[in-house]
């Protein structure tokens, strides 16, 4: 009796296993990073070759670190956001310009406005790598001490702001 | 005709991949390594290509990172903990032998197992 039934139960069991696996996202990697501090980097700032930037730029302060670069097709997308949501001067937005030519980047920022207080040149993945960036635009909400408190991955939209981002600011504040 | 098309189909010359990416490093050993860890290191835009086989930008900016570690004197073992660090278990090709791992390496020798099992019992069986 229990036999006839068995191949229906495995058929049944692998069915549901795969319907899990397939809402998971594959691409969306954990974040290893979560509560570490901020890796230590030393690169030149977007705008000036000479400007030496370090981790110290994320320290000090509640940032919003966003990795943008101007082949970055989602960047488009959030771009407005970021615009919208830097109106508040109270928020300060690092930019991570990934992979990217300083030109390139700059004639982007010039057509669309810079919403970035600061921004890192990152041509090689260097500080990407350590940040474990895996694609853009991809952002970190660190801390006053420098640690990273959240990842984003993918394009923030105005509700991932104003639900998960803006209470997540305020409760850094209070800390 | 037919031998024509046959060797119209045959002549592409199969695309050999090539060693992508800046150059190797210097020392041949160091290169060695390099490339070791660069095959156990999942490319994380490409999902099932290591990063020595990948050409994407990001694979190619790993590499580079895993050649500066070794010259500044990392061991394989560093630097494979360094990108572990940094993209999680996701990033080692071949899974490691942990607690949320146990099952996914079991399930082969069960399987296997259990097909002895049922293969005894029911070979056994007068027919």
């Amino acid at each position: 009796m229990m036999r006839g039934f068995l191949p229906i139960i495995i058929f049944i069991g692998l069915g549901i296993a795969l319907a899990i696996s397939l809402t998971k996202d594959p691409r969306r990697l954990e974040a290893a990073l979560i509560d570490q501090p901020f890796p230590e980097f030393s690169l030149s700032s977007l705008d000036g070759p000479d400007a030496i930037l370090t981790e110290q730029t994320v320290k000090g302060q509640i940032s919003v670190v966003n990795v943008f670069g101007s082949w970055c097709v989602t960047c488009n997308v959030e771009h407005p956001i970021l615009m919208d949501i830097t109106k508040d001067e109270s928020i300060r937005l690092v930019g991570l310009n990934w992979r990217d030519g300083r030109e390139k980047a700059r004639d982007w920022l010039d057509k669309r406005g810079d919403p970035y207080d600061v921004i890192v040149f990152d041509p090689d993945s260097e500080l990407a790598i350590p940040l474990g960036v895996s694609g853009a635009p991809e952002t970190f909400v660190t801390d006053e001490t420098g640690r990273i408190r959240y990842k984003h991955s993918g394009a923030i939209s105005f509700e991932d702001w104003e639900k998960t981002f803006l209470p997540l600011l305020k409760k850094l504040e209070a800390e | 005709m037919r031998a024509f098309l046959l060797i119209f189909f045959f002549w592409a010359m199969p695309a050999m991949a090539q060693v992508a990416g800046p150059a190797a490093s210097a020392d041949p050993v160091l290169e060695d390594r390099a490339r070791e860890i660069a095959q156990s290191l999942r490319c994380v835009v490409c999902q099932n290509q290591s990063i020595d086989e990948s050409d994407a930008p990001l694979a190619q900016d790993m590499r580079k990172l895993v050649r500066s570690r070794l010259e500044a004197g990392d061991s394989n073992e560093d630097v494979i903990n360094f990108m572990r660090d940094k993209y999680g278990d996701y990033v080692l090709l071949k899974p490691p032998v942990q607690t949320n791992t146990y099952l996914l390496w079991a399930v082969p020798f069960l399987l296997l197992l259990g097909g002895l099992v049922w293969f005894l019992r029911v070979g056994r069986r007068p027919s």
